[in-house]
């Protein structure tokens, strides 16, 4: 029988769920690192007890943390995110040029296939690699040059907080960043390009069409088809059918395609999940219903989700890396709340209950199906 | 000289210290001799208290030494002979801040 293990990262340290594969009692252990800020945390595909921790504060600064025991016990491994030369500038809030500072790492990425192998997404955006499971970093510069002395911070700052890794490529990755967009690799990082084709940012930017400068806020990618790509955008829910040359809308009837997270069912390559927020300014779903919405068609015919979620008065959030599934063969689908709330569904959605209430926030949601 | 160091409770758990940190810092007993020591002692404490590129302090850190905050005070100025003997510790606090 296996067990599931649900990593959830919030404001005020890491906590782990775990269970069987009925999935109906959890257990939850933590906080780990209590009142640090876990931005993120995900165990490796090819060695379930090896996690990557970061974990950041506003008095302390960053450190990375990994475990070799499934969450038992942890080790600091290297904090050192170093731009490689000088990284020069990029525009800054008034339109000044702004010196690229580190701040925080957003993301972690263990490799399909090496767990000694891992990418950091970082804020001032930045992607770096780690071959020794975390003990030295190296960024990949070439991303940097894709104009970006032209990209922007946006609200919660110039962070690079999806990486995509292409399962049957290994030099192909796609990350995506905050008010910059989505750029790939088809050299292992040496060069990137603006994968922003088809995207438009009316209101956002003064062209709508730029090559660079889009808000994108998620990626997702089901493994079967690494060249279709779902992404949440600022506005609007994007597909691509061509690993990021073109991209099309699929927003379709959403009641608002604002959002955050976007995920992938394991099981069925075309049946998508978001979590419609009302606005940028109003960080809650639209009628104060909290409603998954699905799509078994990749995207333009959309249903609610709402058995077992709370249909008035609740006005919390779902970040971009709050939402997961398993690869059960009843796939689970979980996300995170801001406040606090892990909600799972094993039925794709069908129903939802939480496995996890009165957290700190949740800024992120990770599960493993563990051997 | 053996100098006493007072971590933050948080900085104690990175670092597994309980209580205060015994240090064996060559003179001049200085901010930086003092850090210096500390973070290569206790390397996963680099880039905490200071800036790993830098070695500015942290915004939100704070040196209190004998009763005054040392906090804007160069880091190689002499630290006062009560430090140097260990009968004072040198502190480093997380600075209020949340609210």
């Amino acid at each position: 029988m296996s067990n599931v293990r649900v990593l959830v990262g919030t404001r005020k340290g890491a906590f782990i769920l775990t269970s069987d594969e009925k999935r109906e009692q959890w257990d939850v252990s933590g906080p780990h690192f209590g009142g640090w800020e876990i931005y993120h945390l995900k165990g490796s595909a090819v060695d379930s007890n090896r996690i990557y921790v970061s974990q950041s504060s506003g008095w302390f600064g960053q450190l990375l943390q990994r475990s070799d025991d499934g969450g038992q016990s942890w080790e600091p491994v290297n904090n050192d995110f170093a731009y490689e030369g000088n990284p020069g500038t990029h525009q800054w809030y008034d339109g000044t040029q702004h010196p690229w500072e580190f701040n925080r790492v957003w993301h972690l990425e263990p490799s399909p296939t090496d767990p000694e192998v891992v990418y950091a997404g970082v804020e001032d955006a930045a992607l770096f690699r780690s071959g020794d499971g975390g003990q030295s970093w190296q960024e990949l510069p070439g991303l940097r040059s894709v104009k970006g002395n032209l990209w922007q911070p946006g609200a919660g700052g110039m962070c690079l907080h999806t990486i995509i890794l292409d399962p049957n490529n290994p030099n192909r990755i796609v990350v995506a960043i905050s008010a910059a967009g989505a750029f790939r690799t088809d050299d292992g990082g040496e060069t990137w390009l603006p994968i922003n084709r088809g995207l438009k940012s009316n209101f956002e930017l003064p062209d709508p069409d730029a090559d660079v400068g889009h808000c994108v806020h998620n990626i997702a990618m089901h493994p079967s088809q690494p060249d279709v790509l779902f992404m949440q955008k600022h506005w609007d829910v994007m597909r691509t059918d061509n690993a990021g040359e073109e991209w099309h809308e699929v927003s379709g009837n959403l009641p608002t395609d604002f959002g955050f997270p976007i995920a992938v069912h394991a099981h069925e390559p075309e049946t998508i999940y978001v979590v419609p927020i009302k606005s940028d300014s109003e960080h809650y779903p639209p009628e104060g219903k909290l409603r998954v919405y699905r799509s078994r068609t990749g995207g333009n015919e959309w249903e609610a989700l709402t058995n077992g979620l709370p249909q008035s008065n609740c006005y919390v959030n779902v970040l971009r890396d709050a939402m997961a599934v398993d690869t059960l063969d009843s796939c689970g689908i979980y996300f995170g709340t801001t406040d606090g709330h892990v909600y799972a569904s094993f039925d794709s959605g069908d129903t939802w209950a939480p496995i996890v209430s009165n957290l700190p926030r949740v800024m992120s949601v990770e599960v493993q199906v563990l051997p | 000289m053996t100098v006493r160091i007072v971590l933050p409770a948080h900085l104690r758990t990175l670092t597994g210290v309980k209580g205060k940190v015994f240090l064996e810092v060559e003179e001049p007993i200085t901010q930086r001799s003092v850090l210096d020591a500390l973070e290569a002692t206790y390397p996963m404490l680099r880039g905490t208290i200071r800036d790993r590129a830098t070695l500015e302090r942290r915004p939100f850190i704070r040196f209190f030494v004998c009763g005054e905050d040392w906090s804007h005070t160069s880091p190689d100025t002499p630290l006062p002979e009560a430090v140097v003997t260990g009968a004072e510790p040198f502190m480093i606090v997380g600075a209020m801040a949340g609210g």
